[in-house]
């Protein structure tokens, strides 16, 4: 369907460019005059939810995103963070929700490929990924499916490109049956003085595309993101792009080698709304206007629009601006790669964006106020409400081996090695932890001892009962996880999913997770640097949990002091750090109520920030002090599920002592946050095991020795044994199993 | 010594393979872009992992056609060794350097775990840093490392101590027949192989057991 530019504008083309009366009010105000078909394109990227930011905006601000580490905070591809020795991690995590939910191989894979070009754009080789996916109900008809092609996908992407996947999740919900989240992270190293940015500066210059050719796959992919779902979806598939990893691979090291010249003044990569988005967010970010000549970009379909060509979202491109004397020099760098490069247009000092096509001028509009001055709303919002509190002796009851058996063998627990084995995890040789542990760990290429840990985390049914304390925990949780491995947390990014901001309960619940995700992020300084927001993500009226994925980022300055979570050997005392008086209390939302009792009530549980870093600190001193033999961080499952994972991770078992006067279940399966579990290589009445529980004392911090490493079975207080041999095969079955459809 | 990396559009692991005969040979290779007229004065040339153009029409296939194979396949019949590694196997198996092909996974589906590799010919300058019949670790990372060959094709190579590594303890990760992880051509001067022994070379790693590849072959050569 071709569209003439002189199109009239009706009022249904102008919803059908997902534009509210009110926003095209605002664009006839604005241009005076009636917008053209390819304007009312641009203007329907450009104010989208996805590119605009519109309904989050006024909340994201009030995130802490500076910190004495911080070198580019949340507005560039990606943000950038000081390691020391003249080296940055660049990092951000991306959604690829909808796309992945209509076509889940290619959804997912351009997920990955859109994330790594973030990053690469601004100069850093990617050395890491992560995918935090959430599927619908496990029996839903189209879950199967969807984990077969997301994670095909994933991995399609990434080990082509050539990047580890280190780390990630991988949560079933039926509240993602018609809404499932592919969230994807990347992470590279840069030279801190080799930053690239996509602010354009200097009038008159070329402006430069390069990469893959320009087709009609994804036209309006970015509204159609910004949309809810509704029966027909399939209709939409045409508006998912097709990734293509070779030609990304190829780009990645044009793009370097480029930068290495001293040719590239500004960059940014094509991603949603193309053409339209890049070219914008240049020139309005350098305060010039953009001048585009749509005859010079590269086609791969014949009488291609200038609506199609700016709106496409074909992937795997990239526009620059250049130096003028090294455009020969670039230009050779692109052809010894074999990739396009055409100079399509030029900065110029009238702040206006024009396209030029067969001669024609198709659109001509101010370009400040289709970028950084888009609209922006201040949507109501109503305060969730709490659950009411589980009462005292509300405690359902069952076998704690039986309990713990039939958890390791669910689909929350268990292993995801089906998911991660599909993965290349060891490519560029420096994966220290690949996934499995609390974090996935890389060395950094060139330190002899310096490494970085990655890890991303929620807990939606938290953030549902209650969005800020979830927000709170998938914070904390990121951060606790970092620090298991001994690492100091760094900086974080945060991708938040969340249904239709229109409606005032999902605005409370998006407000609240974020007033959650700051306050973790202060007390813990841990800013945010990057981020993405994915709203809409409702099918036929119903909202996914709220979501907020953190991704973190944290250093370790000397890997051989990295903490695993396996047993590291027989009669090492076992220490719970950071629990209360009675180990575990907390019920409410928990693992074993949802999937033992089937129940979602009661509260989440509440972080104690500043407890948290209190005992945080102290377990990555026991870490870097060689103190501390293994750590894991208890999460899901508890206590319980901690020493499971601990134990399988080894094949070593453990006796744990039952703490008298308490109810064995919130003990092992309660949920309460700020724990870890810790093992050491002392003899339990030796001088210096004591020493260290009266340090912890000092602190302030409560670390019960709660038994022993040893033999092959796992004992939890009077419950019969169990045999890490049948926790293992609980554990490791239960995702090939429902793969296979047994 | 002096060694030669050969670098195709789309390979990934060539960095992985530089730094393991940087680190274990003392001197980095010579690193060859697939469009170079010729190759160094070399005793090794690798082929190292990746997704050479893709892998689009078939895994190697289209690597195998470019001319600087033309000057592998001189070097090698001026003697010169050859190493494939995954990627680099399936371009040499294309290229006919190597009998047999590499199909899809039984399993259909990409691969990335450590196995069992059994030595099954330690009587080569590749393979001399073992003994015949150790079983080491090695990391795996394919989707198309399932190694087939006609019956005629298979027992030949068997006869003639051309299989080089078999997978051990059941861990055969892809469907190969007879286990076959890497094989050698006719005179042992060219070595294919799924497995990837640079990723296994350092403590960091956590295990040396590639470095015997790489121990024997470049005391060999130097």
């Amino acid at each position: 369907m071709t569209i003439p530019n002189d199109t009239a504008i009706t009022p249904q083309l102008v919803a059908d460019h997902g534009l509210k009366p009110d926003e095209y009010q605002k664009i006839l105000d604005l241009i005076g005059r009636e917008p053209t078909f390819t304007e009312l394109g641009v203007f329907s990227a450009m104010w989208n939810e996805h590119c605009s930011y519109k309904s989050s905006k006024k909340w994201l601000r009030t995130l802490p995103t500076q910190g004495p580490r911080v070198i580019q905070g949340p507005g560039e591809n990606a943000g950038v963070v000081d390691i020391g020795d003249g080296q940055a991690v660049v990092f951000k995590m991306e959604s690829h929700n909808h796309p992945s939910f209509i076509e889940p191989y290619q959804g997912a894979a351009t997920g990955v490929g859109g994330i790594l070009r973030d990053v690469f754009t601004m100069g850093a080789r990617p050395i890491a990924a992560m995918n935090a996916l959430r599927f619908g109900a496990p029996e839903h008809e189209k879950t199967q499916h969807l984990v077969s092609g997301v994670v095909a996908g994933v991995g399609g992407y990434g080990n082509s490109f050539g990047v580890p996947t280190v780390g990630g999740e991988v949560e079933f919900d039926a509240r993602y049956n018609g809404n499932i989240l592919v969230n994807a992270f990347a992470a590279g190293l840069a030279d801190t003085d080799k930053i690239f940015y996509s602010k354009a500066e200097g009038v008159g210059l070329p402006v430069v595309y390069l990469g893959a050719k320009t087709g009609r796959d994804g036209v309006g992919g970015a509204t159609m993101a910004s949309a809810e779902f509704g029966d027909d979806i399939d209709q939409k598939r045409p508006t998912v792009q097709v990734g293509d990893p070779f030609t990304e691979k190829r780009l990645l090291e044009a793009c370097l080698e480029l930068m290495a010249t001293g040719a590239v003044i500004a960059i940014q990569d094509m991603g949603a709304a193309g053409l339209t988005c890049s070219a914008v967010e240049m020139g309005a970010k350098g305060d010039l206007g953009i001048e585009l000549d749509l005859d010079r970009v590269p086609v791969r379909e014949a009488a291609m629009t200038p609506y199609e060509m700016m709106l496409s979202e074909s992937q795997e491109r990239m526009l620059m601006v250049l130096h003028p004397d090294k455009e020969a020099e670039a230009r050779a760098i692109f052809e010894k790669w074999e990739l396009d490069f055409a100079t399509v247009g030029r900065t110029t000092d009238d702040l206006r964006f024009r396209i030029r096509w067969h001669g024609d001028e198709v659109a001509n509009l101010p370009i400040k106020e289709l970028g950084d001055e888009a609209p922006e709303y201040d949507r109501p919002w109503i305060a969730p409400q709490a659950p009411v509190p589980l009462a005292t002796n509300d405690i359902p009851q069952m076998d704690v081996a039986d309990a713990l058996l039939k958890l390791m063998g669910g689909h929350q627990l268990s292993s995801r090695r089906w998911v991660y084995e599909q993965y290349d995890t060891l490519i560029q040789g420096n994966s220290l932890q690949t996934p499995g542990g609390d974090a996935g760990v890389v060395r950094v290429e060139g330190h002899p001892i310096k490494a970085l840990a990655f890890s991303s985390d929620v807990t939606p049914r938290y953030c549902e009962a209650d969005p800020y304390e979830g927000g709170k925990q998938a914070v904390a949780e990121c951060w606790r996880n970092l620090t298991a491995t001994g690492a100091d947390p760094l900086a974080a990014t945060d991708n938040l999913n969340f249904g239709n901001p229109e409606r005032p309960e999902i605005m409370g619940q998006l407000v609240r997770a974020i007033e959650g995700i700051g306050e973790a992020c202060r007390v813990l300084e841990f800013p945010i640097v990057s981020g993405n927001v994915s709203l809409y993500n409702e099918t036929n009226g119903r909202g996914i949990m709220p979501t907020p994925t953190i991704g973190g980022v944290g250093l370790i300055p000397d890997w051989t002091h990295l903490a695993r979570i396996a047993f590291a050997g027989q009669n090492q005392p076992i220490l719970l750090i950071g629990a209360p008086p009675a180990w575990g209390t907390h019920l409410g939302q928990s693992i074993y109520l949802r999937d033992l009792f089937e129940r979602k009530d009661g509260p989440a549980p509440h972080v104690d920030l500043v407890h948290e870093k209190k005992v945080g600190d102290f377990v990555r001193g026991l870490i870097r002090a060689g103190t501390a033999t293994a750590v894991h961080d208890l999460s899901d499952g508890g206590l319980a599920a901690g020493l499971a994972e601990m134990a399988i991770a080894s094949g070593i078992g453990a006796t744990v002592s039952q703490l008298e006067g308490y109810d064995p279940i919130p003990v092992f399966f309660g949920e309460d946050q700020g724990r870890y579990l810790v093992t050491v290589a002392l003899d339990a009445q030796s001088e210096a095991f004591h020493d260290l529980l009266n340090e912890a004392a000092v602190h302030g911090i409560f670390a019960p020795w709660i038994g022993t490493t040893g033999g092959t079975d796992l004992v939890l207080g009077n419950a019969r044994p169990v045999a890490v041999a049948d926790l293992r095969s609980a554990y490791e079955g239960w995702f090939p199993n429902y793969m296979a459809g047994q | 010594m002096k060694s030669a990396v050969v670098v195709f559009p789309g390979l990934n692991r060539d960095s992985d393979m530089i730094a393991a005969l940087t680190k274990i040979g003392g001197t980095p290779p010579a690193v060859v872009w697939h469009q170079d007229a010729t190759i160094p004065d070399v005793d090794l040339i690798v082929i190292p992992g990746g997704f050479s153009y893709g892998d689009y029409l078939r895994a190697g296939a289209i690597a195998a056609r470019s001319p600087i194979m033309d000057v592998i396949r001189e070097r090698s019949e001026k003697g010169v060794r050859i190493l494939g590694v995954c990627n680099g196997f399936q371009i040499l198996t294309e290229a006919g350097l190597l009998p047999g092909v590499l199909m899809r996974n039984a399993s259909l589906k990409f691969v990335c775990r450590e196995v069992k590799l059994e030595v099954a010919n330690a009587d080569t300058v590749f393979t001399r840093g073992y003994t015949a019949g150790q079983v080491i670790r090695c990391p795996v990372a394919h989707h198309d490392g399932n190694y087939f060959a006609d019956p005629e094709t298979l027992a030949r190579i068997e006869d003639n101590g051309q299989v080089a590594f078999r997978y051990a303890d059941g861990t055969n990760p892809n469907g190969s027949i007879h286990d076959i992880a890497g094989v050698f051509n006719a005179d042992k001067s060219v070595l294919g192989l799924m497995p990837h022994p640079e990723n296994l070379i350092e403590s960091a790693h956590g295990g040396i057991d590639g470095r015997g590849l790489f121990n024997g072959l470049l005391d060999a050569v130097a």
